[in-house]
C-alpha cells in the first residue's frame, strides 16, 4: 500500500531494489534525499546516469573500464606475458593491493557451479582461451577463490590450458597471516603443510 | 531457545549479504536444514573450509524463525578426493542436488543422510561409475517409487524384458514394450542394484550397460521430481 506521493513512493521502490536495502531502509533514505540541498541530490543523481553512460565492461579482459579497454590492459608498464584469472572485478583491487603482480588480468565473470547450472559456456572461458596466443601469454595464475566453485573452476582452466604448452599455476592456500594454528581447518593446514617451504638461513 | 547438534553433509551454499552464506544441510536427525553461517566469506573466518559442499561435518546450531545459526563446526571427512578431481566432482554434485529435492525441512530422513554419507565415500575411495545411478535408484525405492525390474509391469512376464518406461515405473516384455529400449547387461546391472547386490554392481568396470543406467537412473529420478536436475549436464568433463 503506497502511503506517500508518487514521486516519493517512487523513490522508495527504487531504492528498496538495491542489495540489503529493505523497505524501512528504503524510506529512511528517501526522507534523507529529500532534506538534501538540490545541488548534492543532483550530484548522486549525475553520478548514477554518468557511471552507466560511461562504464562498460572492458573487451580484453572483462574488467570495467572507461571505453574500450580498462586502465590495466593500456598500461603499458604492464608485462603483457603474465595473465591472472579472476572471477570478478572486485578481485582484481584485491590483487592490486598486494603490489605484488605486474601482467594483466582475465575476468571469467562468475564460476563454475554445476549445482546452479553454470558451467564453463557462461563464463568468459574462450575469451580468455583467445586471447592467449595474439598476446604471447606465458604463465596464467589461476586467481579464482578457494572454495568449491573457484577450485572446480581451475581444475576446468588448468585441464583446459595445460595442453596448450603454457605454465598454469594456481595461488597457494594456506593459513591467513595473524590467524592460530589451533582455528585452522584441515583442508587449509593440509594445503598448507603440502605448499611448505624451505627457509632460506639469511630470512628471505 | 536451545542449541542443538547434529551431523550432516552440506548439500548447497548460497552468498548471502557482505560475508555470510546460506548453507543447506542433511542431517542425520534434523531431515533437511537451512541455516546461516555468519562471516563464513572472510579469509579469517573459523568456519574456513567445513561449509563448503559435499562436506561431512558435525555442527552446533541455533534456531531460528526462518534460518538456524551455525555456531560451531567439525569436519568428519571433507572427502578430499572429490574435491581435488574434477569428475568425482562433477558427479558427486548431481547427489547432492538429489538430496535437495529429496528431502524435507524438519523431517528426519535418517536413511537417506545415511546412504548420502555412503555414496560420498564410495565415490572418494573408488570412483565407480554406478554409484550415482545406483543412489539415484535406492533414493527413488526409498521415496516409495521403486521401479519393476523383474518382471514385465504391464503382463508379469519375466521372460524377454527389452524395454524401460518411466510412466509405467518399470521394465515391459517385447509384447507390451512402450518407452525406451533397454540393453540385457543394463538390465541386469538394475536387478543387481535393487536386488540388494549394490556391492557387486559397483565393482563393474565402466562400460555401454554402466551408461545405460546411468542415463536412465537420471531419467527415472527427473520424472519423480517432476524437475531437471540442473548439475547433470553443464559440460565439465572436457
Amino acid at each position: 500500500m503506497s502511503v506517500y506521493a508518487g514521486p516519493v513512493q517512487d523513490l522508495i521502490d527504487e531504492l528498496g531494489r538495491l542489495p540489503g536495502v529493505g523497505p524501512k531502509s528504503a524510506q529512511r533514505i528517501a526522507f534523507y534525499l529529500l532534506k538534501l540541498p538540490t545541488a548534492d541530490a543532483t550530484r548522486l543523481a549525475d553520478a548514477i546516469t554518468e557511471v552507466k553512460a560511461r562504464v562498460a565492461f572492458c573487451e580484453r579482459c572483462f574488467n570495467i573500464a572507461e571505453g574500450p579497454e580498462c586502465g590495466i590492459c593500456s598500461d603499458p608498464r604492464r608485462d603483457t606475458h603474465l595473465i591472472c584469472v579472476v572471477e570478478e572485478p572486485r578481485d582484481i583491487v584485491a590483487v592490486e593491493k598486494t603490489g605484488e603482480f605486474r601482467g594483466r588480468y582475465h575476468v571469467l565473470q562468475g564460476a563454475i557451479s554445476p549445482i546452479e547450472g553454470i558451467g564453463p559456456d557462461q563464463l568468459k572461458v574462450a575469451e580468455l582461451v583467445a586471447r592467449l596466443e595474439p598476446e604471447d601469454v606465458t604463465e596464467v595464475i589461476l586467481c579464482t577463490n578457494p572454495n568449491i566453485e573457484g577450485e572446480a573452476t581451475a581444475m576446468y582452466l588448468s585441464r583446459l590450458l595445460k595442453p596448450l604448452g603454457l605454465k598454469v599455476t594456481r595461488i597457494a592456500s594456506g593459513l591467513p597471516v595473524g590467524g592460530d594454528l589451533e582455528y585452522a581447518d584441515e583442508l587449509t593446514l593440509g594445503r598448507a603443510l603440502e605448499g611448505r617451504r624451505e627457509l632460506e638461513p639469511d630470512g628471505d | 531457545m536451545q542449541l542443538y547438534r547434529d551431523q550432516g553433509v552440506v548439500l548447497r551454499t548460497w552468498k548471502l549479504g557482505e560475508a555470510d552464506r546460506i548453507v543447506v544441510l542433511m542431517t542425520k536427525g534434523h531431515g533437511k536444514v537451512r541455516a546461516v553461517a555468519k562471516g563464513v566469506r572472510k579469509t579469517r573466518s573459523k568456519f574456513g573450509s567445513r561449509l563448503e559442499p559435499t562436506s561431512h561435518i558435525a555442527v552446533q546450531l541455533y534456531p531460528g524463525r526462518e534460518l538456524d545459526t551455525v555456531t560451531q563446526v567439525d569436519s568428519i571427512d571433507h572427502f578430499r578426493a572429490i574435491r581435488d578431481d574434477l569428475d568425482l566432482l562433477a558427479r558427486a554434485v548431481p547427489l547432492l542436488e538429489a538430496v535437495d529435492q529429496l528431502a524435507l525441512e524438519g523431517e528426519p530422513n535418517r536413511r537417506l543422510y545415511e546412504m548420502l554419507v555412503g555414496a560420498l565415500r564410495t565415490l572418494a575411495d573408488e570412483g565407480s561409475p554406478l554409484v550415482v545411478p545406483g543412489f539415484f535408484l535406492k533414493a527413488l525405492a526409498l521415496e516409495g517409487f521403486r521401479p519393476v525390474v523383474d518382471h514385465c509391469v504391464s503382463c508379469g512376464a519375466t521372460e524377454d524384458l527389452v524395454a524401460f518406461d518411466e510412466d509405467a515405473g518399470g521394465v515391459l516384455c517385447r509384447s507390451c514394450r512402450r518407452g525406451g529400449a533397454i540393453s540385457p547387461d543394463a538390465l541386469s546391472l538394475l536387478q543387481r542394484i535393487l536386488g540388494g547386490q549394490l556391492g557387486s554392481a559397483l565393482s563393474e568396470p565402466p562400460g555401454p550397460a554402466s551408461h545405460e543406467v546411468e542415463v536412465l537412473a537420471t531419467r527415472l529420478l527427473e520424472h519423480h521430481l517432476e524437475r531437471r536436475l540442473r548439475s547433470v549436464d553443464v559440460g565439465l568433463a572436457g
